[in-house]
């Protein structure tokens, strides 16, 4: 199967024109259609209303019955409560988790376009290894590294900071491989218009390559960043001083300390969702197109 | 700005009045060392957090390695061999996260590869909304498993939860144990993943069914094709490699199963859904037995390359025939 780099939304099945009495027995067909499709959102995005109703609701009416999906009386308690409880920094968490996500991201986004433009388009010894190698570790599951990475960031004296969630998860086979597959499919003449200039490799790369890839790159950018931001697993266990959690692996504290507090632990859960919900409004289509050719490697 | 002011505009700039013609006549062959320098940054991460750590984890597996201790005697394949003795606990407690997350990849997967293909279709004609559509499905999928698991606790409360009393409203009046008692957790952990998650897969099979060649389409109408036969025939022949890489993915992440079981069962009931990862991550940075805790996840590891071998050798063999 080829690589398509055309965004999925851009190529419409081509469809017949309909005769007007067919057209409008058409669209009576679609009242099921639309039907099934709104069923299906709603269930989709009840749960998230549902969080956001909640975290602006008392305790007593988040327990209440019947439940209400509008708060009878609209209440910040549960906001209040993670602000001010010092047992939960929810706002360092937010620090941290921003801290993290943006250092991840900038050194994705730097080290994997290195690379990647190397691999796409210099020619030197080691080239195949170094792409083999890479790509091999595509499929490799994750968990394998975690012992020791575990060990290598104790040795490093990482554990219990900032830099052990930036730098080990930045070594992305997957913003490499999909990177280069773009940086191929770029026009080799601008470049070579560039270097007939007397530019060098570096001016290429920083002033024709990224500038015409600025769309693959934000697309990875997003990704990246969701990625280090709902990351739970490594920093439930890298991290111990409250302090330092991100708010992924605080969430599970403030469970635990909240229990059925439940519209302070949903403040907390909308806290996390807030910015990747902010983000996916934003920048939907690269999520999408970065998912979607995900799948095209074959 | 065209792309051929790009290409030579902004180089020009760059470039210092007093650059000579064999300076840029060295630049068009590029520096010898320009190449690694281009990769090092990249090999460095990916050298010390991915390479090493592939051989260390081995090399780990092969003593005793505790954190604490001083002393990490080599123990060969001990710590394997151990893994494979029915009478040791650690054994027992193993295949038992093992048995949890086979469970979960095999309730999980057909669900997650069957129903977003039908979204997909659903999704791939032509209509009013259909972008909003899939930005809606694929919402949760941006969510993060603490937030998910969290989330659904809630919901899924046995007493205060929405889904209980909307149940009691149908007339199921006893209050379902979601989170506490077989089979609920494993329809709980399956359920929520398949929300969480499907828009993901569906996204992917979209995106291949519009790699499709509509000429096939086509051509199978004027043969006559009913809906049916376009999708044996045409779509799924179509969706071969996407599918390939569909069902690999998903039994890799299913199979990563952790999240979902921490924050929604515990492992409960005893240790029922208590799933491989989770064991692994408690013998290591609980028990701080990093030495067992990577035999382990080897074990784990080569399991689903077998998987992943088995299937990609499947999906090639029907190709042939």
């Amino acid at each position: 199967m080829a690589v398509s780099t055309t965004a999925p939304s851009k190529a419409p099945a081509p469809r017949p024109a309909a005769s007007p009495g067919r057209r409008r027995s058409r669209a009576w067909a679609q009242v099921p259609f639309y039907a099934v499709l709104l069923a299906l959102s709603v269930a989709f995005f009840a749960p998230i209303l549902w969080m956001i109703s909640t975290s602006f609701k008392t305790a007593g009416d988040a327990t209440a019955l019947p439940p209400q999906w509008i708060p009878p009386t609209w209440s910040t308690e549960g906001y209040q409560t993670l602000l001010t409880d010092p047992q939960v920094p929810v706002l360092r968490w937010l620090a941290n988790s921003l801290v993290a996500g943006i250092g991840h991201t900038v050194l994705v986004l730097a080290t994997a376009a290195l690379a990647a433009y190397a691999l796409a388009r210099m020619n030197f010894r080691g080239k195949n290894l170094a792409f083999g190698l890479i790509v091999s570790t595509l499929f490799v599951p994750g968990f394998v590294f975690l012992m020791p990475n575990y060990l290598i960031v104790d040795a490093l004296d990482w554990l219990d900071s900032m830099w052990a969630l930036i730098v080990p998860s930045a070594a992305s086979a997957f913003g490499v491989f999909f990177l280069r597959q773009f940086f191929l499919s770029l026009p080799r003449e601008l470049e070579e218009a560039a270097l007939l200039d007397g530019a060098n490799r570096w001016q290429i790369f920083r002033r024709v390559v990224v500038p015409l890839s600025l769309a693959p790159l934000s697309t990875l950018a997003v990704l990246s960043f969701l990625g280090s931001w709902n990351d739970f697993l490594w920093p439930l266990y890298v991290l111990f001083n409250p302090e330092n959690l991100t708010l992924p692996a605080g969430l599970a504290t403030l469970r635990n300390a909240y229990g059925t507090d439940f519209p302070a632990v949903m403040a907390g859960a909308v806290l996390a969702s807030l910015p990747v919900l902010v983000i996916y409004a934003v920048a939907q289509r690269y999520i999408i197109a970065g998912v979607s050719r995900s799948g095209l490697k074959g | 700005m065209t792309t051929a002011d790009l290409a030579s505009q902004p180089v020009r700039e760059d470039r210092a009045p007093e650059q000579t013609a064999p300076r840029a006549r060295s630049a068009r062959h590029g520096s010898r060392y320009a190449p690694y320098l281009f990769l090092a940054p990249f090999m460095i991460i990916f050298g010390v957090f991915v390479l090493a750590p592939a051989a260390y984890g081995v090399w780990i597996s092969l003593h005793n390695w505790d954190f604490f201790l001083p002393s990490r005697p080599w123990v060969g394949l001990g710590n394997y061999l151990e893994l494979f003795d029915p009478t040791a606990l650690v054994a027992v407690q193993f295949w038992e996260s093992m048995r949890a997350t086979g469970l979960f990849v095999l309730f999980s997967v057909p669900f997650l590869v069957v129903i977003p293909l039908g979204l997909a279709l659903m999704l791939n004609r032509t209509f009013p909304g259909r972008t909003f559509f899939r930005a809606v499905y694929f919402a949760p999928y941006v969510l993060g498993v603490s937030v998910i698991g969290v989330l659904w606790q809630y919901l899924l409360n046995a007493n205060a939860g929405l889904i209980n009393y909307h149940l009691a409203q149908l007339g199921i009046a006893e209050a379902i144990p979601w989170l506490t008692a077989t089979p609920w957790v494993w329809v709980t952990l399956v359920g929520v993943t398949v929300w969480w998650t499907l828009g993901f897969n569906a996204v992917v099979y979209l995106a291949g069914l519009q790699g499709i060649d509509t000429t096939l389409y086509e051509a199978a109408r004027v043969d006559g094709a009913t809906k049916r036969h376009e999708f044996w025939h045409v779509t799924l022949p179509g969706l071969r490699p996407v599918l390939l890489f569909v069902i690999t993915i998903t039994i890799l992440a299913s199979a990563n199963v952790f999240g979902q079981a921490y924050l929604l069962t515990g492992g409960a009931p005893s240790s029922e859904t208590r799933t491989a990862i989770m064991y692994i991550a408690q013998t290591g940075f609980e028990q701080f037995r990093i030495g067992k805790a990577s035999a382990m996840s080897y074990i784990l590891a080569l399991l689903l390359i077998g998987v992943s071998t088995l299937n990609f050798l499947l999906f090639r063999r029907q190709e042939r025939n």
